[in-house]
């Protein structure tokens, strides 16, 4: 197993506010890195700061042996990495099937196989094909954003918050679709739910007031009692 | 009946002259949220420059092609020196691209001279026909075809083709279609120079339909294509088709039938639709 990203005590300004003081951490290849902490901790800014769209102003980040940090987003995306965001950021008035579409980096007979496997992991795409991403429900609009992720052969996925307003029958098929992508891919997911995020996650780390707080293995923190406590609120 | 022709012929003329300069503002505006007062310079600028080529070529194709290059030319250096460094604050866009319009105007002067030139239009589109009555002047018609096939060329691209749906994309989240691996700051500039050349190209079929071309005429008609671009809705290109119609049918009507409000008929237009539909007639989603 080989060490695919490194934040190295990543510190990120948003206009005047200091919001990231000092994360640190690291994905493993083939992983599920969770990223935990309460709301306004800076998991979500930590995943921007990845992709370069709140840009780190101190620390470096490391991407598959690559110095990432300075460069522009669509560098580090074209690097092989894919993005979720807590919104979706679904193309409302581009159909399915243009959102995917404006996703592929190629278009050639690899991308296309890639393109129907995705809708394997995700058939009510295929169902609303011609629908414009604007009129799809929540969780339809959370599959197109990790299909859109993932129709490109990317090496690392971020994805932040994936079950956030979703029914628990659509949580579940997101879960489902995770665990399918963990296969073939990275990834790191920003997700509150703990047992979610428990049984889908290798590895955590635990992000407080903007700063790294412990990492380790997922197993270790489910048995830490003290720790959930006192960070995550769990009793 | 033949009068109404004659007028709503003129009027769609005109109007798909202003839709040709809207056309290129309300695709800066959609996409790259950037509002360009020096847009009626690049049509200035497109308007002489097909004066000036088509007098050393003779060839009026050439010079309107002569005249696109031009406006793009321009375009890639009014977006690389003017605006990349104000994307994102309206307020120094609107400071920086109105004083760039001045600088545009009085170069031209420097250029071309201080004083108006006359622009010839070619024999094959001089004339007029003549059908049940109505007299259908040739240069009109062939500037609604223009404006007609500029606008099925602009939406195939935006609905049809890869780089259309990048722009589309962008006008709804710039971020998200950067996370995807596209420079949208290349499609930016790419937007800009197809902007200024469309900017252009309306200069270069206006300088024969006027007759004349002067250095003010950029802020004239930039005026004009605001108006459309803010009644059609802001970055919406089928409206900004429909609202130049509009206003040039209005403007053709009102000049025959009440001209003492020909000028003021597109400020009314322009408060009627504000005020039943604030967001204009589309909305740049619908772009």
């Amino acid at each position: 197993m080989s060490r695919l990203l490194t934040l190295e005590n990543v510190h990120t300004h948003i206009g005047q506010y200091h919001i990231l003081q000092g994360v640190s951490l690291t994905a493993e290849e083939g992983e599920v890195t969770v990223l935990l902490g309460r709301n306004g901790a800076g998991k979500t800014t930590t995943l921007r700061t990845i992709m370069g769209l709140s840009p780190a102003t101190s620390g470096t980040i490391h991407y598959n042996g690559q110095d990432i940090t300075k460069l522009p987003t669509f560098s580090i995306a074209n690097g092989g990495i894919g993005y979720v965001p807590e919104d979706q950021a679904v193309f409302t008035t581009l159909t399915v099937e243009e959102n995917l579409k404006v996703a592929m980096r190629k278009e050639d007979e690899a991308a296309m196989a890639r393109q129907d496997y995705v809708l394997t992991l995700f058939p009510d795409l295929k169902k609303f094909w011609k629908k414009e991403g604007g009129h799809l429900s929540g969780g339809q609009k959370q599959m197109l954003a990790m299909a859109r992720a993932f129709v490109n052969d990317n090496r690392l996925m971020l994805i932040d918050e994936p079950s956030k307003g979703l029914a628990p029958i659509v949580i579940e098929s997101v879960m489902e679709a995770i665990r399918e992508m963990k296969k073939q891919t990275t990834i790191i997911l920003v997700e509150q739910n703990f047992s979610m995020a428990a049984g889908v996650g290798d590895t955590y780390t635990l992000i407080d007031d903007g700063e790294t707080v412990q990492s380790g293995r997922m197993e270790e923190l489910v048995r830490d009692e003290e720790l959930k406590r006192t960070y995550l609120g769990i009793a | 009946m033949d009068l109404l022709l004659n007028l709503t012929v003129n009027g769609l003329a005109t109007g798909m002259l202003i839709f040709l300069l809207a056309a290129g503002l309300t695709l800066i505006f959609g996409l790259m949220s950037v509002l360009n007062f020096a847009h009626g310079g690049l049509f200035a600028w497109g308007a002489f420059s097909g004066v000036f080529f088509y007098g050393v070529t003779g060839s009026f194709l050439i010079s309107v092609i002569g005249a696109v290059l031009t406006g793009v030319v321009l375009g890639f250096i009014t977006e690389k020196l003017i605006i990349k460094p104000v994307y994102g604050n309206h307020v120094q866009q609107i400071l920086i691209t109105l004083g760039f319009m001045l600088v545009l105007s009085e170069m031209l002067k420097v250029v071309f001279g201080p004083n108006q030139i006359a622009a010839k239009t070619p024999d094959y589109l001089s004339g007029s026909w003549e059908a049940g009555g109505v007299i259908l002047i040739k240069y009109r018609l062939f500037i609604i075809l223009v404006g007609l096939l500029v606008f099925a060329v602009v939406q195939f691209i935006l609905k049809r083709t890869k780089i259309g749906l990048v722009v589309r994309a962008g006008v709804i989240n710039k971020e998200m279609v950067q996370a995807l691996g596209i420079d949208i700051n290349k499609v930016f500039l790419y937007v800009f120079m197809a902007g200024a050349g469309l900017a252009a190209l309306a200069g270069a079929l206006m300088a024969p339909y006027s007759g004349v071309v002067y250095a003010e005429m950029g802020l004239e008609f930039a005026i004009l294509a605001f108006i459309v671009v803010v009644i059609g809705g802001m970055g919406s290109f089928p409206g900004s088709l429909l609202a130049a119609i509009l206003v040039g049918l209005a403007g053709s009507y009102m000049a025959y039938f009440v001209p003492s409000l020909s000028l003021a008929v597109n400020m009314i237009l322009m408060a009627v639709v504000l005020i039943f539909r604030p967001q204009g007639l589309f909305t740049a989603k619908e772009a």
